[in-house]
């Protein structure tokens, strides 16, 4: 028993303790969103080939050779019936919450914000984009500290738009009236866009600015001259 | 078309009048078909501009924003309420269903005659846009806030979606009544063509999921042109309570698209392999029906990156993937309707046979898309484009355009078969990949939907090539898919009078509309002796 005890009490240590190095973790969403992808891409890809090579052989392999041959498919039993919807009906479903479980792990990533993210307000308009730093400083675009996870906090003051980083694999919805969020870890050196992609008028294509992943330094001088600035 | 319904008892109206005030079911379908065509061949132009203006970055072919995004709306609105839906459910379902289930015209043929008319209101109101100098811009889902502010003319989105609401809903009741109480004597549930149980299905979603979308858009109308805030967070309304509603009808909208087209597929895929359909009841109870339970369930995938509730995001994301087991289930049975069949093959099977390859890759590739994380990258890309253009705009036309060459000869006396059939739709088989793949691979990079320009991807490269030249491949992909469609466009109207006569059953189908009806069928469809079915008859019992 008291064996027992020591090793619950050891598991249970274990266990918080992976859980605390777990919370501190930063995970990179854009880098599990391409593997989540080559997964599913194969998933598909294996359903995708086995079903066509099915068809094909049987369109090519079922010819009439004359004009009243009829088809022999036999009538199914209704056991047999039963069993061809319930397996096929099993084996999608284990495919599904694979993927799903899959998908949520991934999603989970997206939208559990690190704690200690710098937040960064997003304002946005017909059509363009307004940055706000934790210092207060505003500017039309985007920079991130490497290494350091950002949080942007975001709404419009006019139609629908989105906010869409294609290199980070992430976009989300900006609105009047609500604020919604999406995070980006800066892991190395990056220059990139981020493009509107919710339709939002005449100059939708056209609504976009830099998004860029510099050193601390560099980041921290900037915001200071643009502060000095104005 | 040529009018090929016998007009004894008639003599004195000229004909023009007789198509005007007709009231046939038969002649119906033809005047949805026509107006369908019309509006497939505007909405067709307008993507060959489209697909001319993303050939290369910068503005070259249209002169503003917001000239593009009208010509976009009408693209999409047309395409999906005055093309598909019209052809699917007005077209096919007018003239074949009754003659399928062995009744001698709809419940309500002067309904019926009301619901076409309306449709016709509604593609001219749809036309007028290119006429008033502020045409909607708004793209066919119209979100708000922009579609109020706009100043453009969204009063004449809404009033269309109403006319075709309001025709859908007629036609709904009017097959739904035609269905239950008009089938031959003897006709049981398990004895009806695939077509007509899918069309079914179709009209029940219209009936339930119709009104929706009708709220949605009259409290846009409330909104713009009354003063009231419903969509305006200023004043206490809600952004996002249009999308939900507009998407709780428009998924199901396009199950009443894809669902006709699964059962056209079956129709010719059994009578051209001279074989039942694999697992009838399954795919009836299972396939069809199962679809249309799901189909309220799962609309928030359109939502995706809509600042939705995260809870509610996982909750359809596992509703989305369960259609899998529907669909899956219909799939596996149009498969199995070609095993051991004894195949012939002819322009509706060659259509038939490649909706099985667009199905699986219109559909496979909405399984990424079943998942938010994924599409938090995916959502509003080419990517998108590309999976809906082949489950459900090219899987649905080839699917129609396999119905036509189908039924041509019922509804004419003559094949419209023969070497244009052959080259147009190698033509078009050909077009569409040329046209989407580039689609798919560019969207995955980021290509978004909805840009006239993509100045910001420049520099950006796949495999050594870039985007520019992805969208040009794309543009010549279109006009492939444009000479392959105005082919056979012309072949219909030289076919209709000039093609060579075929007998009343030239395929050999076991179906009610061709075993039991002239090629065309005259008025009241079955002569002076009503059809009457036993117990084993079956449309699609071949080894008898
Ligand atoms: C079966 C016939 C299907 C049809 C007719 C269809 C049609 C469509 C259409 C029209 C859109 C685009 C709407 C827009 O943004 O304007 C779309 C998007 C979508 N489809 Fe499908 N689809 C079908 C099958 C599937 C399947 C099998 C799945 C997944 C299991 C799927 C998942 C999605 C998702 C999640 C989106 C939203 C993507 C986004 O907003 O980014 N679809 N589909
Ligand atoms: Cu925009
Ligand atoms: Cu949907």
């Amino acid at each position: 028993m008291r064996n027992f005890l020591t090793a619950m009490t050891a598991l249970s240590v274990g266990a918080m303790a992976s859980t605390q190095a777990f919370a501190q973790e930063v995970r990179n969403p854009a880098a599990e969103w391409e593997e989540l992808w080559n997964t599913v891409i194969i998933d598909i890809t294996i359903i995708g080939v086995i079903m066509a090579i099915a068809a094909v052989w049987m369109l090519i392999k079922y010819r009439a050779t004359s004009p009243d041959q009829v088809g022999t498919a036999k009538r199914l039993t209704t056991v047999q019936a039963i069993s061809f919807a319930l397996i096929p009906a099993a084996i999608f479903m284990a495919d599904d919450f694979y993927l799903a479980a899959k998908g949520w792990t991934v999603w989970n990533a997206y939208r559990r914000v690190p704690e200690n993210a710098i937040e960064i307000k997003v304002t946005a308009y017909q059509w363009y984009f307004e940055f706000e730093y934790p210092d207060g400083t505003e500017t039309e675009e985007l920079k991130m500290p490497i290494g350091e996870p950002v949080v942007l906090r975001m709404t419009s003051e006019d139609v629908l738009h989105n906010f869409g980083v294609p290199e980070y694999r992430v976009k989300e919805d900006v609105m009047p009236g609500r604020i919604t969020y999406i995070w980006i870890n800066p892991v190395e050196a990056k220059e990139t866009i981020v493009q509107c992609a919710e339709f939002c008028g005449q100059n939708h294509s056209e609504m976009t600015t830099k998004v860029s992943a510099v050193p601390r330094e560099e980041y921290d001088a900037w915001l200071a001259k643009i502060a000095a600035e104005d | 078309m040529s009018t090929p319904t016998t007009t004894t008892g008639h003599a004195a109206v000229p004909a023009w009048k007789e198509w005007i005030l007709t009231t046939d079911h038969k002649r119906i379908g033809i005047l949805y078909l026509v107006g369908a065509m019309a509006a497939f061949g505007i909405a067709g132009l307008m993507a060959l501009i489209i697909r001319l203006e993303q050939m290369e970055l910068g503005m070259q072919f249209v002169e503003s924003g917001t000239q593009y995004n009208g010509i976009l709306y009408f693209h999409g609105a047309v395409m999906i309420l005055a093309f598909l839906i019209p052809g699917l459910t007005g077209f096919a379902a007018n003239y074949f269903l009754p003659l399928m289930i062995g009744a001698r015209d709809v419940a309500f043929p002067r309904i019926n005659a009301f619901s076409v008319w309306l449709f016709y209101f509604a593609i001219v109101l749809a036309l007028l846009s290119f006429v008033v100098p502020d045409g909607p811009d708004i793209m066919w889902t119209g979100y708000p806030p922009y579609s109020v502010t706009t100043s453009a003319n969204t009063s004449m989105y809404v009033f269309t979606v109403h006319l075709l609401g309001f025709s859908s809903i007629l036609g709904a009741v009017n097959f739904l009544v035609t269905v239950i109480y008009l089938r031959a004597p003897g006709m049981g549930w398990n004895q009806l063509n695939m077509f007509v149980w899918t069309t079914i299905a179709a009209f029940v979603l219209q009936l339930i999921f119709i009104p929706v979308l009708a709220s949605a858009v009259t409290l846009l109308l409330f909104d713009k042109y009354l003063g009231t805030h419903f969509f305006d967070p200023t004043e206490g309304g809600d952004v996002l309570l249009y999308q939900n509603l507009f998407w709780f009808y428009s998924h199901p909208a396009v199950y009443v698209i894809f669902l006709p087209a699964v059962g056209i597929l079956f129709d010719i895929i059994a009578t051209m392999s001279k074989n039942r359909i694999f697992n009838y009841k399954a795919a009836v109870y299972v396939g069809i029906w199962g679809t249309v339970g799901i189909s309220g369930i799962v609309w928030v995938h359109h939502l995706y990156v809509s600042g939705m509730p995260d809870w509610i995001r996982l909750g359809h994301m596992v509703t989305t993937l369960l259609i899998s087991v529907p669909v899956g289930i219909l799939t596996l049975s149009m498969w199995g309707t070609l095993y051991k069949g004894a195949i012939t093959y002819n322009t509706a099977m060659m259509y038939a046979a490649s909706c099985l390859y667009l199905i699986l890759l219109g559909g496979l590739t909405g399984i990424p898309l079943a998942l938010p994380s994924m599409t938090l990258h995916l959502s509003e890309t080419s990517y998108v484009h590309a999976h809906f253009h082949f489950i459900m705009a090219l899987f649905a036309a080839f699917a129609l355009f396999g119905g036509i060459y189908y039924w041509f000869p019922k509804m004419t006396g003559r094949y419209a078969d023969g070497p244009i059939a052959t080259v147009s739709f190698w033509l078009n088989f050909v077009g569409v990949n040329v046209t989407f793949w580039p689609l798919f691979i560019i969207g995955k990079e980021g290509m978004p939907r909805r840009y006239w320009d993509y100045e910001m991807f420049k520099d950006v490269q796949i495999m050594g090539f870039y985007f520019e030249d992805f969208h040009k491949v794309a543009t010549i992909g279109a006009f492939t898919i444009a000479l392959g469609m105005l082919l056979p466009t012309i072949n219909f109207i030289y076919a209709a009078f000039k093609g060579k006569p075929a007998p009343d059953n030239p395929w050999n189908s076991k179906s009610l509309e061709w075993t039991h009806t002239a090629s065309p069928p005259g008025p009241g469809n079955f002569g002076d002796t009503d059809v009457v079915l036993d117990e084993n008859w079956s449309p699609y019992e071949y080894q008898k």
